[in-house]
């Protein structure tokens, strides 16, 4: 199971990766095992302004359905428009080409609410 | 397992065969459509296949061999209740009296069927103690829903509207949360003690003013009695909430206990389940709504009125000496839940099926049932896990959770093993606090035989997991397809046959 | 004991013994305060043979079957091959249940399947779903659909669509913070959009319900005006269809801008019996697939590449998302879907397409002879299927005086429209003979003729 190190982690299983006040966010590896195939993903508006910890969204696999949460507050600027018609991305890439979300933060210090790596790795299991 | 086994190619789909001109005809052929309406109103083509009657009998009799039903074998699922279906009820309910009625017949000339429906319902009432039953929900879900806006239109006359919540026990179907979240509700999630019930002390704690409805289904999906109903019960009533029965698992209490003793304000019935009406597939259902007196005014519409008719007729039966007539003027009722008044050929078979067995046959209806799952779970504990190891009512869960942790085999694999031997799979993977779960309701129709040849079946698939995994983990071989890649199904959806070329 | 048991008395003995209790009773024994105080006051018990007399006797109290009907109004009488009950009796289809495993429900699949095709081809959709429990709850569930689909809470609805169906509707959103407003009936009989286009325009509904033909038994798409005003706001158009029968005529949903069709499918082969069971149907254009409700089946292969049906999309449905489902739904109406199915495939495009011909034959024979009548007139001029409104006085007078002269004449309009109380809705179809309307034109010139004295 892959936790890159370089990324910040929430306790319901997302990533964000943080450039300047614009976050990247998907679900982790962890995450999509646990899933199963994954069949179909609800992604919000883009323009849409979330607030940290909320429900933005859908993750469907073939026996279960999770909702997915933002663990940044901010404004979606870009949604990923490619998992809709390969939404296996994101069993097979989590961090990369299954990434989900782009926000523009409304709050840089909401990262200190978030696990780094080492944290993460330690609630990763069942 | 020849019926359902891989003799035999699937046939085409009927839109891959026949030629155009080949259907019988049923009807005199008619003039052309431009004739009666102007041509920009009609269709300019009409792609369906034309076979012949003989064609279309083949086919369908062809894909009847490939359905598997009571009638081939053991059907052991879990909260559904896959007894007998007595053939008397489907003659009954096609009696041309009752099969060729029209839902607007003048009530003078539908006192058969008005009586049938007055019979059933003034039976139901008994049975559960309610004080009326609706018979217009169409099914289980159906009625739950109707269950929930009866409590919400209660409330709201009551000027109580602030009870936004309704308390749902883990181990509940999964249509109760769905019910209340079509009614606006806040579904409050409520766990289960260590023996598998609610407790007094877990809901004493979430209730409060906000409360709306408590739904439960006793026994539960585990198949145990939940014995602190009546102060559960007690503690709902004390902060004004209501009390509703989910009555899926009603195989199990007839003439033993009845919800309205226990303390329930509202309940439904499936009586696709107690009442031997077949599932057909998966519907149509039947889902009577009962209610205490306090709501009877809110029941959806229409209902049968009895109005005593004067004559000194022997009174055989409820009907007799009665006249009826289909109220729509309830001015409290929240409307109806459906186009017409009732699914009512299932009334007609409903009605039977208690024709069949009075109140006696139904309490020991009742009995049979919990002394065929008892029976079978004692049989089964001898090699699975039953987490929940005591007296159950009609349904147990057993789990494959040590099996898997020895062998890898898990409580999916076991049941398409079952397939193999001619036995349909209990239900799977619920209730969801119980981990690879696999929950068993023999219903009382089976004979002993049947459910010792079932226990010998599933302790030499427990053994051949033990010994071979992988071969268990391979089934079904016997079937006419192997597993299915469901996530091909759900990432490219076929939903639909269409026109090659 | 149970009618339908197979125990012997040894049997429960040993089976006692094995569970290690002493009896039934103590088997289900319950704390005595919730104990039945008093025996159950249930129909006695009967043998068969005296069941079949005893509901053969509350059959016949049903006394319908002798008089000329031209009921309609949202349940069709029409001609079912006796095919259709043969293959939808047999055990292996009646005693399935929900088809969750698929290696032994193949041939329930590959039909259901074959039922969501049908469906896709006669109202011009992409998708459709396994059915629903019948023409009002698919409008109220589509209904739900459009609410997801838009995030709006109003709804537009027609009072030209089958004032059942409305009820209905009004019952399911009196759980939700749903409105809803209505389109007023023009004097041809047909939905007059023209006063509620700025509405439409100005992004207030969810969805726009129209029912063709309408429950006035008028061919009532929407039109151009209508429909620009709905594509431009982002609005859902809904179609209703409850005679579905006329699709075997009529242009299809789809070619006059509906995205979304539910309807009753009765009328393929299913038996009037009192109101049900019958079968509704829900399908849409493919952008609303994830928020169609109910079960879908779909076509996929097995683990040795064979294609093979399953249920799929499982993930929007109540025993996996609980709460957040698309809807409650559980079962569907799978058998009444199966009898459907096999009446289409009896009937073919061309059985189908005689018996809508035969349905607009018929209904134009009995307007014309009802209108011949003094006193009696059709009260809307729009192009109709088999359906008529016959303005003839009192409604219910004349009514209750046809049923006196063995004919039941129709609905009387008044019972859903106090402002058309004194009109008829008469129906015809492939069913209805020559006698049937000579015998009703006759009892309609004495009866009229009477009502006219008062």
């Amino acid at each position: 199971m892959k936790i890159p190190s370089e990324l910040l982690y929430s306790k319901e299983h997302e990533w964000a990766k943080i450039e300047g006040d614009i976050a990247t966010i998907g679900i982790t590896d962890f995450a999509q095992g646990s899933l199963g195939d994954i069949t179909f993903v609800e992604l919000p508006k883009v323009g849409a302004k979330v607030e940290q910890f909320a429900n933005v969204g859908v993750i469907e696999s073939v026996k279960t359905v999770s909702d997915l949460y933002t663990p940044l507050g901010g404004e979606i600027v870009e949604v990923n428009t490619a998992i809709d018609a390969d939404p296996a991305a994101l069993n097979s890439d989590p961090y990369g080409a299954g990434w989900l979300i782009k926000m523009k933060l409304a709050d840089p210090g909401q990262t200190k609410d978030l696990l780094d790596a080492a944290a993460y790795t330690g609630i990763a299991h069942d | 397992m020849s019926q359902l086994s891989a003799d035999r190619p699937a046939p085409a789909l009927i839109f891959e065969t026949g030629a155009p001109g080949r259907a019988t005809h049923y009807v005199e052929r008619s003039r052309p459509h431009g004739e009666f309406l102007p041509p920009e109103l009609l269709r300019s083509e009409l792609p369906l296949p034309d076979n012949s009657e003989l064609d279309v009998v083949r086919h369908f009799t062809q894909l009847s061999h490939r359905t598997f039903g009571i009638d081939l074998g053991f059907y052991p699922l879990g909260s559904c209740t896959m007894k007998y279906n007595p053939r008397v009820n489907d003659a009954m309910a096609n009696l041309p009296g009752f099969r060729d009625l029209h839902p607007y017949t003048p009530d003078d000339l539908a006192q058969g069927s008005l009586a049938v429906m007055y019979e059933l319902e003034r039976s139901l009432s008994s049975i559960f103690g309610m004080a009326a039953f609706s018979l217009n929900p169409s099914a289980g879900a159906h009625a739950e829903l109707a269950a929930l806006l009866v409590a919400k239109k209660y409330f709201k006359d009551r000027g109580e509207s602030k009870r936004t919540k309704v308390i749902v026990p883990d181990t509940a179907h999964g249509t109760n949360p769905a019910s209340a979240a079509m009614c606006g509700f806040k579904v409050i999630s409520l766990p289960s003690d260590a023996r598998g019930r609610v407790s007094v002390e877990e809901i004493e704690k979430v209730l409060g003013d906000d409360t709306a409805v408590c739904m439960m289904t006793n026994p539960n999906t585990l198949g145990l009695f939940e014995d602190h109903i009546a102060e559960i019960a007690a503690a709902v009533h004390r902060v004004g909430g209501l009390m509703y029965y989910d009555g899926a698992n009603a195989n199990a209490i007839m003439g033993n206990v009845r919800p309205g003793d226990m303390g329930f304000d509202l309940m439904h019935l499936n009586t696709h389940k107690t009442f031997t009406i077949p599932h057909g597939g998966g519907g149509a259902g039947h889902g009577p709504l009962g209610v205490a007196a306090h709501l009877v005014e809110y029941l959806p519409t229409p209902v049968v009125r009895a109005i005593p008719d004067g004559k000194s007729d022997l009174r055989r039966a409820p009907s007799d000496g009665m006249r009826f007539e289909l109220d729509f003027d309830r001015p409290k009722s929240i409307g109806p839940m459906r186009s017409f008044w009732s699914n009512f050929a299932h009334a007609v078979r409903a009605l039977s099926y208690l024709y069949a067995n009075g109140a006696e046959g139904l309490k020991s209806v009742s009995q049979l049932a919990v002394l065929n799952a008892n029976y079978l779970r004692v049989g089964v504990s001898e090699f699975l896990t039953t987490p929940y190891p005591e007296i159950c009512r009609h349904e147990f869960v057993a789990s494959a959770q040590e099996l898997k942790k020895a062998t890898g085999v898990r409580a999916l694999d076991i049941a398409k093993a079952l397939l193999d031997r001619g036995f349909m799979a209990p239900t799977v993977y619920f209730p969801l606090i119980v981990p690879e779960c696999l929950m068993m309701e023999p219903t009382e129709t089976e004979s002993k035989e049947t459910l010792d040849l079932f226990i010998e079946a599933l302790r030499e698939i427990v053994e051949t997991a033990k010994r071979d995994p992988a071969s268990v983990m391979a089934a079904p071989v016997n079937t006419v397809v192997g597993r299915i890649d469901e996530t091909r199904a759900a990432r490219q959806p076929d939903l639909r046959w269409r026109q090659s070329g | 004991m149970g009618a339908y048991t197979p125990h012997t008395p040894q049997e429960i003995s040993q089976m006692l013994e094995r569970i290690g209790v002493g009896s039934l009773e103590e088997l289900l024994a319950v704390s005595p305060e919730i104990a039945p105080k008093a025996p159950l006051d249930v129909v006695p018990a009967l043998p068969e043979y005296q069941i079949e007399r005893r509901m053969q006797a509350l059959a016949s109290r049903n006394r319908a079957a002798d008089y000329a009907s031209f009921l309609g109004a949202g349940a069709y009488r029409h001609y079912a091959p006796p095919a259709i009950a043969a293959l939808a009796m047999r055990g292996e289809f009646l005693t399935a249940y929900t088809p969750y495993q698929a290696e032994v429900s193949q041939g329930y699949l590959q039909a259901i399947y074959e039922w969501q095709s049908y469906i896709c081809l006669l109202t011009g959709m992409e998708i459709a779903n396994a059915s629903v429990y019948d023409g009002a709850t698919a409008l109220a569930e589509g209904s739900i659909m459009a609410i997801n689909a838009t995030g709006r809470t109003r709804l537009l609805v027609s009072r030209a669509v089958d004032p059942r169906y409305r009820a209905v509707l009004h019952t399911y959103c009196g759980g939700l913070d749903i409105e809803i407003d209505e389109m007023a009936v023009g004097a041809d009989g047909r939905t007059d959009g023209d006063s509620v286009l700025a509405a439409i325009e100005a992004k207030n509904y969810a969805a726009v319900v129209v029912q063709s033909p309408n429950f006035f038994g008028v061919v009532d798409e929407i039109d151009a005006r209508l429909r620009s005003a709905i594509e431009t706001s982002g609005t859902v158009p809904i179609a209703v269809v409850s005679e579905a029968i006329s699709l075997g005529a009529l242009r299809s949903p789809a070619q006059w801008g509906a995205q979304i069709v539910v309807g009753e499918a009765q009328s393929f082969g299913v038996a009037l019996a009192y109101g049900g069971p019958y079968v509704g149907f829900i399908a849409s254009t493919a952008e609303h697939m994830r928020r169609i409700p109910g079960r879908l089946v779909g076509r996929s292969l097995d683990n040795r590449g064979r294609e093979a049906f399953t249920l799929t999309l499982q993930a929007r449905e109540q025993h996996i998302r609980r709460e957040k489902a698309s809807s409650n739904i559980c079962t569907n109406q799978a058998h009444c879907a199966l009898i459907a199915t096999i009446y289409l495939a009896l009937m073919g495009a061309s059985g189908l397409r005689d018996v809508a011909g035969l349905n607009l034959e018929r209904s134009r024979e009995l307007a014309t002879a009802v209108s011949s009548v003094p006193g009696a007139s059709l009260r809307f001029e729009a192009p109709f299927f088999n359906e008529i409104v016959v303005r003839v006085g009192n409604a219910a007078e004349v009514l209750a005086a046809l049923q006196a002269r063995g004919v039941l004449g129709g609905v009387d309009l008044g019972r859903f429209y106090p402002e058309y109380a004194d009109s008829i809705l008469m129906t015809a179809t492939e069913l209805t003979t020559t006698g049937d309307i000579a015998k009703l034109t006759a009892a309609l010139r004495e009866v009229v003729h009477v009502a006219a004295l008062r």
